[in-house]
């Protein structure tokens, strides 16, 4: 059993929790994962390491209520147990040698290129981050990026908060403007990580993507989170939960990890409402 | 005098029609009676050549002879004296390959039932016995053993009846390795491995779950941390696939994947958290024993029709004789000489938000022929130019072997493996570092299960000796 140290809403659909496990806490690095489950008859879920605190043995993780699990896991409270919780998995995002990145952070994904910024700005990296929200209310995370980036821009896409549009329109501005950077790390939705990758490439300025797919045991078991990489015009088939999960995003097929991920879209839909029948008036 | 019934006494079973909808247990073991009229067939040959074909080396005759006096519980002390876990061998090890293959009585005849006496040995156990078993006195060494799985357990378990103190580190959320995983619950009931395990922790043997050895802990913590040796049995690792068309379509599962969701996760029951695809059409790719599992698992979790794919023909089917039998008569459906060349999927082009888009429909496949012998011997499967046919299909699963973890290997330095990614041992167990031993799947890649409790016993043995010199 795992405590839930401290509980944190970010926004209405993000949660924040502090979860004490200090032999994780003690090893992970920025862009690595942890597997939980939330009670005994749960699913195993993979959610990308937000932070650690060695000192407390905390490891942060920050998640959004999608689905049955994870709206689980939002009802546990402060003091309570999560039954199991398991990492660090997956490689930590390399970042050695990097003088001048641009970090692009959509949505949730915001709370897992954090870390990487952090990390980033903590060895001297030049860091310009963008991070994009549907709307203002979805907003999380600003002053922690402020604090970690030389430079930051925050965008919306109705334009409720800051600038107007999707995260590709800064980056486009910025490389035409003749910006160079050493790498581009983006972490969010297949698709803004898809368009990200396309903007990027006229410029060829090279492009890691952190990928976040179906998963059972997260140390090379299963083979449920296999991907599809375009190298030297083969085609590769890789594990996210070893061999990533950052990926070379000029590599990988979006179109093809966005439709495996939908391979259980009906029956998650259904248990996300039996969960939140279950939780009605608690 | 002995029985000289040249049969065996049959193993009562669940009928196929019935079981076939359910994952309750198919095999429902013997009677007292009937245990005692088989143990009768047994000859006590002075030899023992029963013996020489059991990898942990139970003493067969010797436990045989205990079910004669009706003296079950006897029976069980001397299978635990060099077996640690009787209830899980009696029911999956390929006896008919090893002890029963060396017994006299299969020579006119069949031999005797040697692994439903042990079985029923066991169960008889694991019901009547309250006994906790003798806590040996500790001798003060410490020991870590990565994987709870067969080797893992059985390395633990011969440790611990001598005093060690053992650590048994395992990454998932429930001890058992593929006995918990992989092995279906019609197979080898879930409370059973939890019965062996249970056992294991009374003779003192630490179970830590969720500990990723090779990232939440690395070997050379775990010697920082005061174990002087360490056991390696981390098992199989990535499942392979065919790299044919069609792979990435949903609906398509590793073996691991499929039996994964339905044992370890739950997902047979009804209402799961963790999702399956179930029923419809499903065609499991390859012909051991995972294959069989995993068929046979499809066809309980409500599949309307199961095929075994498989490209060669029956004579080579590598699964258990008693496996293939049992999923005839459950209606699986064997397309033998048939390899797959692509999976079919569904695409609507006018509409790329078609819901059924990307799913698999069908698998096109290619008829064979059995050519000249490969190095082992067995005939080569080749193509029939122009042979192509395809079967309608909703689900996939490719139960074509694994290969080894690479995690242990990457993040210990020192530590040797060959071409295949198989762990080097010598015939101790050792491996390229000192007091570093491994056994099991991790060595050997995909085997059995008594292999690799053979591979954790021999293991054991070598680190008593290591320890007890140094």
């Amino acid at each position: 059993m795992y405590k839930i140290i401290t509980k944190k809403s970010l926004n209405p659909t993000v949660t924040m929790m502090e979860i004490e496990a200090p032999l994780v806490a003690n090893k992970a690095k920025a862009g690595q994962f942890i597997i939980l489950r939330v009670d005994e008859e749960g699913e195993r879920i993979p959610l990308t390491i937000a932070g650690t605190d060695k000192k407390t043995g905390g490891v942060k993780i920050i998640f959004q209520i999608v689905g049955a699990t994870t709206e689980k896991l939002n009802h546990k409270k402060q003091g309570e147990f999560i039954e199991d919780f398991v990492g660090p998995l997956g490689t930590p995002t390399e970042i050695e040698g990097l003088k001048k990145v641009c970090v692009i952070g959509g949505g949730v994904g915001c709370a897992i290129a954090l870390p990487v910024a952090e990390a980033l700005h903590a060895q001297g990296t030049e860091v310009t981050s963008i991070v994009g929200f549907r709307n203002k209310d979805l907003l999380i995370l600003e002053d922690e990026f402020k604090a970690c980036s030389d430079k930051l821009v925050v965008m919306t896409d109705d334009g409720s908060y800051a600038r107007h549009g999707n995260v590709t329109v800064p980056l486009k501005e910025m490389l035409d403007a003749g910006e160079k950077f050493d790498m581009i790390i983006t972490i969010g939705p297949l698709i803004m990580m898809k368009f990200v990758t396309l903007t990027a490439k006229p410029y060829g300025v090279p492009v890691t993507v952190s990928m976040n797919p179906i998963m059972i045991d997260g140390t090379g078991m299963c083979g449920g989170c296999r991907l599809t990489l375009n190298q030297d015009g083969k085609r590769v088939t890789k594990f996210a939960c070893v061999d990533g999960p950052d990926f070379n995003g000029y590599e990988v097929d979006f179109d093809e990890a966005m439709s495996r991920g939908r391979t259980y879209f009906d029956f998650e839909r259904k248990a996300h409402e039996k969960v939140c029948n279950l939780f009605k008036g608690v | 005098m002995p029985n000289m019934n040249p049969k065996k006494n049959e193993m009562p079973t669940q009928p196929a029609a019935v079981r076939a909808h359910n994952f309750s247990e198919v095999a429902l073991g013997y009677e007292e009676s009937v245990a005692v009229d088989e143990a009768n067939r047994c000859l006590n040959c002075k030899t023992m050549p029963c013996v020489s074909g059991c990898p942990v080396n139970i003493h067969i005759p010797e436990f045989i002879a205990k079910i004669r006096e009706m003296d079950f519980e006897g029976a069980y002390k001397i299978i635990t004296q060099t077996s640690s876990l009787p209830a899980v061998c009696g029911r999956v090890c390929p006896q008919e390959t090893q002890c029963e293959s060396k017994c006299v009585r299969g020579i006119k005849g069949e031999s005797v039932g040697i692994g439903r006496l042990e079985r029923f040995v066991a169960d008889y156990h694991n019901t009547y016995s309250k006994e906790a078993p003798e806590v040996p006195v500790p001798n003060g060494h410490k020991v870590a053993v990565i994987g709870s799985g067969p080797s893992g357990l059985t390395c633990a378990g011969d440790l611990a009846k001598k005093g060690y103190k053992v650590t048994v580190f395992e990454a998932l959320h429930l001890a058992g390795g593929v006995l918990v995983y992989g092995i279906p619950e019609f197979r080898l009931p879930k409370s059973i491995v939890k019965k062996e395990v249970e056992t294991l922790k009374a003779l003192g043997v630490e179970v830590m779950t969720n500990v990723v050895i090779g990232k939440t802990l690395t070997v050379d913590e775990l010697f920082q941390m005061g174990f002087e040796a360490v056991f390696i049995g981390s098992g199989a690792g990535l499942p392979n696939f065919m790299n044919i068309p069609g792979e990435s379509l949903k609906g398509v599962y590793s073996a691991n994947e499929f039996l994964t969701r339905s044992n370890l996760m739950k997902a047979y029951k009804e209402n799961p958290d963790t999702p399956i695809m179930k029923g419809g059409k499903v065609a499991v790719v390859g012909g051991g024993n995972v294959a069989m599992d995993a068929a046979r698992t499809a066809l309980r979790l409500g599949a309307e029709k199961v095929y075994i794919v498989y490209r060669r023909s029956m004579e080579e089917l590598p699964a258990r004789k008693e496996e293939v039998e049992h999923a005839i008569e459950e209606g699986i459906e064997f397309r033998l000489l048939t390899n797959p060349i692509e999976i079919l999927g569904y695409h609507n082009d006018a509409d790329p938000r078609d819901p059924k888009n990307g799913f698999v429909t069908g698998i096109r496949c290619i008829q064979m022929q059995l050519g000249e012998p490969d190095q082992k011997g067995r005939r080569r499967p080749v193509p029939i130019e122009g042979s192509e046919f395809d079967i309608d299909l909703d689900v996939v699963i490719m139960a074509i072997g694994t290969s080894p973890n690479p995690l242990l290997k990457n993040t210990t330095e020192g530590l040797d493996v060959n071409s295949h990614g198989g762990i080097i041992v010598n015939e101790d167990g050792l491996t390229s570092r000192v007091a570093v031993y491994a056994g099991g799947d991790a060595v050997t890649g995909a085997a059995t299960v008594i292999s690799a409790m053979g591979a954790g016993k021999v293991a054991a043995k070598a680190i008593d000796e290591y320890l007890s010199n140094k």
